[in-house]
């Protein structure tokens, strides 16, 4: 019996939004050109981590796709990240056309902004995976065939409207309480739908390079290759293991020094050395395993936090308050056709935004639970809710009421 | 009359209202010809025309800087290029030890110091000296702890000060009464010198020019704008003013609120706009001053001043001097020298929510309570309180020389 690894890595960088006040709101309509050493300088942070994760990376992942005819993954861009690289680093969006023109990396249709526009504006939200879709053409002349949500939220009504729209598979998290008996480790039909085909990622594996790989404290520290390999051939019942994390897993999230690259390189070479091992795009699982089961999701899912929900970017007051404030908005800036003003809007909906703004471990102290380029969630609030000021001004200039 | 000052703070380096009413109240006095010397914490960056400034550092500090701001933090330059940061207890503290070193020409008459930060320190000089010694009551610890508890180590400097003082000046009825209430000070003891406001320094300045673009547009698509300038802390009641925003909004969507300041308090007040589904209409700056100060006022159709306990309050004369009426509350020593201003209860957020929609709904309303509250700030000065405040040093001064 033949099992494939599925591995699928998510490349995002958001456009920051720097210090922004309401008198900045007056007199300036650029949100995320932050300068200096700041959290909030988009190029400065563009290039520490291109530097640190996505050019070693690549390094690595071309070798091994040079190396081994068996080893293939997919990625996700954001429309957002692939900008950033155009203006800062455009060798790295170089390193990244290398590896798809070996015709062994598929690429993932999503929002363009990273966005979470599916759960407030159908319209926007289609507008924006045309976008991407359109990006992903010109920058790397493919077609994606399959989708995924921002932060992988994922719900049946998405799944409906990915069948409806063509895609030939979609991504969502492997969450135990969905699966029940099941396990993620085999390709899925989403509940109502007609032709699309649902893979879920094996959190526990997938998290174990993403999340504990460096950590010291983990009774499985250090994970060598070896086991991981061991682990997944032992596995009964599993024809694919979707290893889903975000790309920054290699070199940022677990530095260098943890032997990440060193894992990264070695673990394909042992996987393949069995026959019966492979690895698949996603596409190709679609293709090469058969359906096991519907998936019903009723509730949206995410690949975020113990809750698995969108209550770190939408649980408390301030985010709902942001979020509803800039799609009500939307019909006014669309009928301005003022290019700029409805690019700066969509940069705004980028979910980055909204987490920064995430209060739940702010209030236990445990501030670094996460990541955030501000001070505190209320300055991360703040700084957007100005900025919203200011789209509001600018719509006030063209006569509109606000 | 020769009188040292001790005083926390000054024009332009002032966080609030204390550093103003001194200065004003000063002016008045040197003008009336008192002789001043006014005795600060921090390395003063510019000198006085009517009075001497010093500045009082510890041992082997060269210079003494005021960081953030607020009065909550402190720089120490020491001699040799190390610097240290002190927060306002072990200020307090040095401020009074700086005090006893420093030299003063025995010829001086009465020692005037001005709240609980600088009592100690006024102790101390009257142990030295031997001079009466003049304690003027700009807040309390229970005004600044917004009806909590506030700080046992504040309160036993004001009452040990209170008690130690040969008189107390109270900048409104209102104090006196909490002093009364607070620390069971004597009645006779305590002079009620209401603060003022030199008229002339201000104007109204509505403009084009304001700093505050947005909220200018705004205004000019009939949105009517609340403002409040002052600490985000709990005496100022803003909690209250929130809630009533929100309310009033239901009624009439088209409010700002514009909340100028800093403070310890800010997060809260973020957070409560937005679970009160408020947070598109209100507006919060950091601390201001000068200029943008001065934008803030003339923005506003209705400056609301809603502290749980407020000594006296200076804004919303400021803000009347500006173009903009006023809404205080009750509870506030402003309240006591002017009538046409909205008064309401701090708690009353029933009544705030029905004057913050009739001052949005007439303008005639607006324009009759400014003309009116104008003409009262007009006629305003400090030499009222000059006046009072030589009458109680005049009481002083006979008894002490009998007692030498």
């Amino acid at each position: 019996m033949t099992r494939a690894i599925v591995l699928y890595l998510h490349v995002h960088q958001p456009y920051r939004i720097k210090h922004y006040s309401i008198f900045d709101a007056g007199n300036n309509e650029s949100y995320f050109d932050a300068t200096g050493e700041s959290l909030t300088n988009n190029e400065y942070i563009i290039n520490k981590v291109a530097d640190k994760s996505y050019i070693p990376t690549n390094v690595v992942l071309l070798k091994l796709l040079r190396d081994l005819p068996e080893f293939k993954l997919s990625l996700s861009i954001s429309g957002t990240v692939i900008e950033q690289f155009e203006q800062w680093r455009p060798d790295v969006l170089d390193s990244f056309r290398e590896l798809v023109s070996t015709g062994k990396v598929e690429i993932v249709a999503e929002t363009y902004h990273h966005s979470l526009a599916f759960f407030y504006s159908l319209t926007e939200f289609e507008a924006q995976v045309r976008l991407h879709r359109e990006k992903i053409e010109s920058v790397f002349g493919v077609t994606p065939q399959v989708f995924r949500n921002t932060e992988l939220s994922y719900n049946n009504e998405l799944a409906k409207w990915a069948d409806q729209a063509g895609y030939k598979g979609i991504l969502a998290e492997g969450w135990d309480p969905i699966l029940g008996w099941r396990n993620s480790n085999h390709v899925y039909q989403p509940i109502g739908t007609e032709n699309i085909r649902l893979l879920l990622k094996a959190y526990k594996l997938s998290d174990d390079l993403a999340f504990r790989f460096g950590d010291r404290g983990w009774s499985d520290w250090p994970l060598t290759a070896d086991t991981f390999c061991h682990w997944l051939d032992s596995s009964s019942n599993a024809d694919i293991f979707n290893l889903f994390m975000d790309y920054e897993t290699f070199g940022e999230h677990q530095w260098a020094e943890t032997g990440i690259f060193e894992f990264l390189d070695r673990f394909p070479r042992l996987w393949l050395e069995s026959s019966e091992n492979h690895f698949a795009t996603i596409s190709e699982a679609i293709d090469q395993y058969p359906t096991r089961d519907i998936i019903d999701m009723p509730e949206t899912v995410t690949w975020a936090d113990t809750e698995r929900d969108l209550s770190a970017w939408l649980g408390n007051a301030m985010q709902a308050q942001a979020i509803a404030a800039i799609y009500d908005l939307r019909e006014r800036i669309m009928s301005t056709n003022d290019r700029e003003l409805i690019r700066d809007w969509r940069l705004l909906q980028t979910s980055d935004h909204f987490y920064y703004m995430c209060t739940k471990w702010f209030k236990d102290g445990d501030i670094h639970a996460y990541f955030s380029p501000y001070e505190s969630p209320y300055d991360g609030f703040m700084n957007f809710m100005n900025a919203y000021q200011n789209l509001r001004l600018r719509l006030a200039k063209v006569g509109m009421s606000v | 009359m020769k009188v040292i000052m001790l005083g926390w703070e000054l024009p332009p380096h002032n966080s609030g209202g204390l550093g103003v009413a001194c200065y004003g109240l000063c002016q008045a006095l040197a003008n009336d010809g008192a002789m001043l010397e006014f005795v600060l914490p921090y390395t003063a960056p510019n000198q006085c025309d009517f009075m001497k400034i010093r500045a009082a550092l510890p041992v082997n500090v060269k210079r003494v800087t005021a960081t953030g701001n607020s009065y909550e933090s402190f720089k120490y330059h020491h001699i040799g290029g190390k610097t240290s940061y002190h927060d306002l207890f072990g200020h307090q503290a040095a401020y009074e030890e700086a005090i006893a070193n420093l030299t003063f020409d025995d010829d001086f008459d009465i020692i005037h110091a001005h709240d609980w930060l600088t009592f100690r320190a006024a102790l101390k000089l009257k142990q030295i000296y031997d001079k009466p010694v003049v304690l003027h009551v700009h807040s309390l610890e229970s005004d600044r702890a917004g009806g909590i508890s506030g700080n046992s180590l504040v309160h036993a400097i004001e009452r040990l000060g209170l008690e130690s003082a040969d008189k107390i000046i109270a900048v409104s009825a209102h104090t006196k009464q909490k002093i009364i209430h607070d620390y069971g000070i004597s009645e006779d003891k305590i002079e009620v010198s209401h603060n003022s406001i030199s008229p002339d320094s201000h104007s109204p300045s509505l403009d084009d020019e304001n700093c505050y673009k947005v909220i200018l547009a705004l205004k000019k698509q009939g949105y009517t704008v609340l403002v409040n300038a002052g600490r985000l802390t709990i005496q100022k009641g803003l909690t209250n003013l929130l809630r009533a925003f929100a309310r009033a909004s239901d009624h009439n969507p088209k409010l700002l609120l514009l909340l100028a300041g800093s403070g310890e308090q800010r997060d809260e007040l973020i957070e409560l706009a937005a679970e009160l589904g408020a947070s598109r209409n209100v507006f919060f700056t950091n601390f201001v001053r000068g200029n943008t100060l001065r934008d803030t006022y003339s923005i506003g159709d209705l400056f609301i001043m809603p502290s749980i306990s407020e000594p006296f309050g200076l804004t919303p004369l400021e803000s009347i001097l500006h173009g903009t009426p006023a809404m205080v509350s009750n509870q506030s020593g402003v309240a006591e020298v002017i009538a046409n201003v909205l008064k309401v209860d701090y708690w009353d957020i029933d009544k705030m929510v029905s004057q913050i929609i009739n001052i949005s709904q007439y303008p005639n309303l607006q324009s009759a309570l400014q003309d009116n509250g104008l003409y009262e700030v007009r006629r305003m000065g400090w030499h009222t309180a000059s006046e009072k405040v030589f009458e109680i040093y005049g009481q002083l001064m006979p008894a002490t020389r009998a007692t030498q």
